[in-house]
């Protein structure tokens, strides 16, 4: 017998009553149907929710619900001096912390007039180059795992390792790093680690080409990301994205030719772009983007000159704490920034880096107090994961896990 | 336990059953922010967790038994890890990674449940923030000795792992 | 840049004299204040002139002063790719009227950017296709990031799970 999908609970069970266990539904095609995913999922990326609307296979519509990570970061801000908000910019983008350490002390730098030193310019750069890195090799490996991989997220994270071995050294934290202050760093770059990021990128261009060529040869992979999750320059212009998905829609975008900060400008390298503006697309840019940081990486260990690492500006650097102990001037200073912090000027500035998502921008407002009037954080992953629906729409089911991991979208920055 | 005769075991069922649930503690891993990462780690190449037997993660709560929560739980997020929690089968065990799981941690703000054990039963708590991949390791161990030693979930007294320099 | 900043100010004192209020420049950015009636104007126009080709909107944001008149501002960062420049758009809301006019028909990014406005201080934005709370669950009755409410929240406003 058939039941038609409208009122079939009571259907089946007066078909059930009359022992008739054969139930076939006329269409069970008929009607769309909402499917939950997240915010626990594997391939959410952390806690991020997504509600699909399919018809069949088909998604007819899909919208993503934020806020499961929303820590409060601007509230904590205004109620905290400059210096003690450095370790929460850790905990943004938590793939690429040196990154963010850097983009918050630029921002305040600018607001409170420091031009540091151009050794702590050059090292800067190293962490954020290492920073963008870590984050995509944690990036592929996801990705490729979504789609189906293990391999390559068990590689990735392998040289992964070992850049967190240099952070261990170069910082001395593994992971969440603290390590820029205000007007230079926490401290120098010693010759072991000069050496330790020598080691690691003579080896990381083969172990790349050893992961990359798991995946491009493989069929599989290529057909679950080719013309998937498409969107055009016009859109991606329109909706504000940044970073490897505004590049991989060719668009050549990169604050780090377009306003350099710190030395980039001194430094050669290419932006790589692509047109097809899909998932592989995404795929092959951050691809080129690692090998183009190793570039950068080996020029600015050949350039990187000596000399101090802070700025000469004691009223608003903090003081070496070693110093603090025998001088009294350091201890004065070192006084009043921990507990009156560094007043910049009333007035309002907004700085952004490239980060590894895209876009890392801070808008501080100051009213020349110790801590903050208003932080914003512009984080690349909110903005970018706008796009998730447009992407999505029309597509199969199967693909959201590829979009999501070309995406590569970190909840920490984009619930704040 | 003890050898009576050659080939032979006498044991007490509990013993065996403690013994063999030890061994094979398959992870839920509730991977919520940074501590996550570091999970993946922890599960990762460097710091193999299949040594300890617990290789499996488990993304679906029926299938495991016990949960990491790893990263700041918001009051938003806390209803959804409390329903996993009691979807898991019985016996379930809770570590909570890292100091904001613990107990807010840095974020003392309008957003963040300041500790999960608010609105869980909690066994081991592991510091640092987040944990190294060897520390949580270590609280896993701990969870181990609890079930070798018998102990029902979370009832005997909390463990707490301390960071080490 | 100078003469790029000259051209916008001088543009938009030009096309909209009565709802221009000032312009400032600090540490090299250019900030231009308007009437909260001419914001979605002031985009479209930006956004389509030839010469200036703001194309991208970055960022929506709100401050809130705390102060009697004109409570909070509205910043809205907009980017030219064209031209590779930077320019801060504000305008100032009273507490007595929270409604802004929404730029979403202009730029698309500013879907979500307004909803995190209008959820962390309750800036309403007319004309917005979905205007709700982003990141705080949707009963939630207070606006976190004004400055009379506390950084520890207002106890009982959010539950947690029975235990």
């Amino acid at each position: 017998m058939t039941v038609s999908a409208r009122d079939s609970k009571t259907k089946i069970l007066h078909a059930l009553e009359d022992q008739d266990t054969n139930v076939t539904f006329d269409d069970p095609l008929e009607h769309d149907m909402v499917l939950n995913m997240g915010p626990q999922h594997p391939a959410t990326h952390g806690v991020l929710r997504l509600l699909v609307r399919l018809d069949g296979e088909t998604i007819v519509s899909a919208i993503p619900d934020l806020g499961y990570l929303h820590r409060g970061y601007e509230k904590i801000a205004e109620n905290c001096t400059y210096h003690e908000f450095i370790p929460h910019t850790d905990r943004l983008d938590y793939l690429s912390p040196l990154a963010n350490n850097v983009a918050y002390a630029l921002a305040v730098e600018k607001l409170a007039g420091i031009e540091i030193p151009e050794r702590a310019k050059y090292i800067r750069v190293i962490c954020a180059e290492l920073a963008r890195l870590a984050s995509h090799l944690v990036w592929v490996g996801t990705m490729a795992m979504d789609v189906g991989a293990v391999t390559v997220l068990l590689w990735g994270f392998r040289e992964r390792e070992k850049i967190q071995d240099i952070w261990d050294l170069l910082t001395g934290v593994r992971f969440t790093t603290s390590f820029t202050r205000v007007g230079g760093l926490a401290q120098d770059m010693k010759e072991d680690s000069v050496a330790a990021i020598r080691n690691f990128l003579d080896a990381f261009p083969q172990s790349l080409e050893e992961c990359e060529k798991l995946l491009i040869k493989n069929r599989i992979f290529i057909d679950r990301c080719e013309g998937v999750g498409y969107i055009s320059r016009e859109q991606a212009i329109n909706m504000g994205i940044t970073g490897p998905i505004l590049r991989a829609s060719g668009v050549e975008h990169d604050l780090r030719k377009d306003q350099p900060y710190l030395v980039y400008g001194n430094l050669d390298f290419d932006i790589p772009t692509y047109t097809d503006g899909d998932t592989l697309a995404r795929f092959y840019v951050r691809m080129e983007e690692m090998r183009q940081s190793v570039k950068i990486l080996y020029q600015a260990l050949e350039k990187i000159p000596q000399g101090p690492v802070n700025a000469n500006e004691p009223k608003k650097v903090l003081p070496k704490k070693e110093r603090t102990y025998g001088n009294m001037e350091e201890l004065i200073h070192d006084f009043m920034l921990v507990n009156f912090g560094i007043n910049p000027p009333i007035g309002e500035v907004y700085s952004a880096i490239e980060g590894s998502k895209g876009e890392l921008g801070f808008y501080l407002v100051s009213h020349g107090e110790g801590n903050p009037w208003r932080l914003k954080i512009r984080s690349p992953s909110f903005v970018n994961l706008q796009i998730l629906p447009l992407m999505l729409k029309g597509g199969m089911i199967s693909d959201v896990v590829a979009v999501i991991g070309s995406l590569d979208p970190v909840m920490g920055e984009a619930d704040k | 336990m003890g050898l009576e005769q050659e080939s032979f075991f006498t044991t007490k069922l509990d013993d065996i059953i403690g013994w063999a649930r030890k061994n094979s503690l398959w992870p839920m891993p509730m991977g919520i922010s940074c501590c996550a990462i570091e999970m993946m780690a922890f599960a990762g190449p460097r710091t193999d967790v299949s040594r300890f037997g617990s290789e499996a993660f488990r993304f679906s709560p029926r299938q495991s038994d016990l949960m990491i929560v790893a990263g700041t739980v918001t009051y938003k997020m806390s209803h959804v890890v409390r329903k996993i929690y009691d979807q898991m089968p019985d016996p379930k065990w809770v570590i909570a990674m890292g100091a904001c799981t613990s107990s807010g941690g840095m974020y003392r703000s309008y957003s963040v449940v300041q500790g999960i054990d608010l609105f869980l039963p909690v066994d081991v708590y592991v510091a640092g923030c987040p944990p190294r991949p060897d520390n949580l390791l270590r609280g896993l161990m701990e969870v181990q000795a609890k079930i070798a030693r018998g102990e029902k979930p979370g009832q005997k007294e909390k463990i707490y792992i301390q960071e080490h320099a | 840049m100078p003469d790029l900043k000259e051209l916008v100010v001088g543009k938009l004192r030009d096309r909209f004299a009565d709802e221009f209020e000032s312009s400032n420049e600090y540490r090299g950015e250019l900030t231009v204040i308007v009437k909260k009636s001419a914001i979605r104007s002031v985009c479209q126009f930006l956004r389509d002139d030839a010469e200036l080709r703001f194309d991208s909107l970055r960022d929506v944001c709100g401050v809130d002063y705390y102060r009697p008149e004109d409570r909070f501002e509205v910043v809205y960062n907009l980017y030219s790719i064209p031209q590779n420049f930077r320019l801060r758009i504000k305008v100032r809301v009273d507490e007595s009227d929270l409604h802004v006019d929404s730029v979403t028909p202009v730029f698309s990014t500013a879907d979500w950017e307004e909803r995190e406005t209008y959820d962390m201080y309750g800036i309403i934005f007319d004309g917005h296709p979905d205007l709700r709370r982003i990141y705080m669950p949707e009963d939630f009755e207070h606006f976190p990031l004004r400055k009379d409410f506390p950084l520890m929240g207002i106890p009982g406003s959010l539950a947690l799970p029975r235990k």
